[in-house]
């Protein structure tokens, strides 16, 4: 009976809230995807901010400080989103250091050039908005609103990018090569964030079901591919796949295969960075550890909590 | 296991005039922090003129379950809405 009215609020395209019955799959994947989510948001910061004290200008320094903190906050609203399901953020983090929980490969490659700062704000984030724009149609409530007020500060994101990008590839030859270089580096690694291909996608069954997702890995790849063509062609960069081509017939790009045993590999844990990012998040959590104690101690001494 | 933070829900008042909305919640050892905290991640783009926090234990809320039998007594009294009521052919401004 329970599940039967759930389903039926799911198909009527009703919210899920915190206190509604809800299947344990449904809480689980939830929970699995959110914090993966989060976490995402998270260690994406390390990759960025390896820049912020050596951005070519103080305009560029303020506006990669300004982004890097938008991705903190992008990960707070989503650890608050999960919590609503009846898990701790304390367990959420400890999930994290004990690799019970994931977060986006493309974080585990290196910030090489100031120019990966131009192709992870145009392609990384760019990705990250076509994912997180169909999730604000999530059926849980709480994603769904983390997901509307996400998408609102991410534009900005892809936007300082593109614009990096943009000024690179019409500098010197020097710049423009390092320009086509961060895009040679992340363009496979952003098409893959989407996930393994829908025939080899087990999990996606009751997502779609349950319409936690609402459109397939395949889907939200083609989308994004399909936005991003044209805005290399407008800088004079070149995506580095040579089956890229319009196909007329299906109104979409066609592309090139995606190397997944590279794929499986780096989200195994065997990626360049996955050791190093993994370790900074520890000790910055141990590092904080007194400042926690302190404020709550600070808290029982006091009148004012 | 670390000793588990305290959770502020966050209400913001986006312009003066208007009614606090709530927005989500925050993690703070004490209300100062909470205010603080809310402040740095919910009004990064100018979004509050005004925040209240309150720890979500103090929130009660009704139970979605019930919320038929809870929210019935308002369902049979249409005549508490202004479309109940006929009015006169050429009345106006009314
Ligand atoms: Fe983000
Ligand atoms: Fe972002």
């Amino acid at each position: 009976m329970n599940e039967k009215n759930f389903q039926e609020k799911i198909e009527k395209e009703q919210k899920i809230e915190p206190k509604d019955w809800m299947p344990d799959g449904y809480r689980n994947h939830l929970i699995r995807q959110m914090s993966q989510h989060a976490h995402s948001e998270v260690i994406g910061m390390q990759p960025e901010g390896n820049w912020i004290t050596r951005a070519p200008s103080l305009r560029a320094k303020m506006i990669l400080l300004a982004k890097v903190q938008d991705e903190a906050g992008h990960g707070l609203y989503l650890y608050s989103a999960c919590e609503t399901l009846g898990i701790s953020r304390e367990e959420l983090v400890q999930q994290l250091h004990d690799e019970k929980a994931k977060y986006s490969s493309i974080f585990n490659y290196p910030t090489l050039t100031w120019a990966d700062m131009g192709a992870i704000g145009w392609l990384v984030d760019g990705a990250a908005i076509v994912n997180q724009v169909s999730l604000q149609r999530t059926s849980y409530g709480p994603y769904s609103r983390a997901m509307i007020k996400i998408c609102k500060e991410e534009s900005f994101h892809q936007r300082q990018g593109y614009e990096i990008m943009a000024e690179m590839a019409k500098g010197t030859a020097e710049q423009k090569a390092m320009a086509q270089d961060a895009l040679n580096r992340f363009w496979w690694p952003s098409i893959m964030m989407f996930g393994p291909q829908d025939s080899e996608s087990p999990r996606s069954g009751n997502a779609m079901k349950w319409k936690i997702k609402r459109q397939t890995n395949d889907e939200l790849r083609q989308n994004f591919i399909d936005k991003t063509v044209g805005q290399a062609e407008v800088i004079g960069l070149t995506i580095p796949d040579p089956d890229l081509k319009w196909n007329e017939e299906r109104g979409h790009y066609d592309f090139g295969e995606m190397d997944w045993d590279e794929f499986w590999n780096v989200v195994n844990g065997n990626g360049p960075c996955n050791q190093q990012r993994l370790d900074h998040h520890k000790k910055a959590h141990e590092d904080g550890a007194w400042v926690r104690k302190a404020a709550r101690e600070y808290a029982k001494k006091n009148t004012i909590n | 296991m670390t000793e588990k933070a305290t959770v502020w829900e966050v209400f913001i008042q986006t312009k003066n005039g208007l009614a606090h909305k709530h927005v989500g919640n925050v993690h703070a050892a004490d209300k100062i922090m909470a205010l603080e905290n809310a402040r740095d991640l919910y009004t990064r783009r100018n979004e509050g003129s005004c925040i209240w926090v309150v720890k979500s234990s103090e929130i009660i809320s009704s139970e979605s379950e019930d919320s038929e039998a809870f929210f019935d007594p308002s369902n049979d009294k249409m005549y508490r809405h202004p479309t109940f009521y006929t009015m006169p052919d050429g009345a106006k401004h009314i």
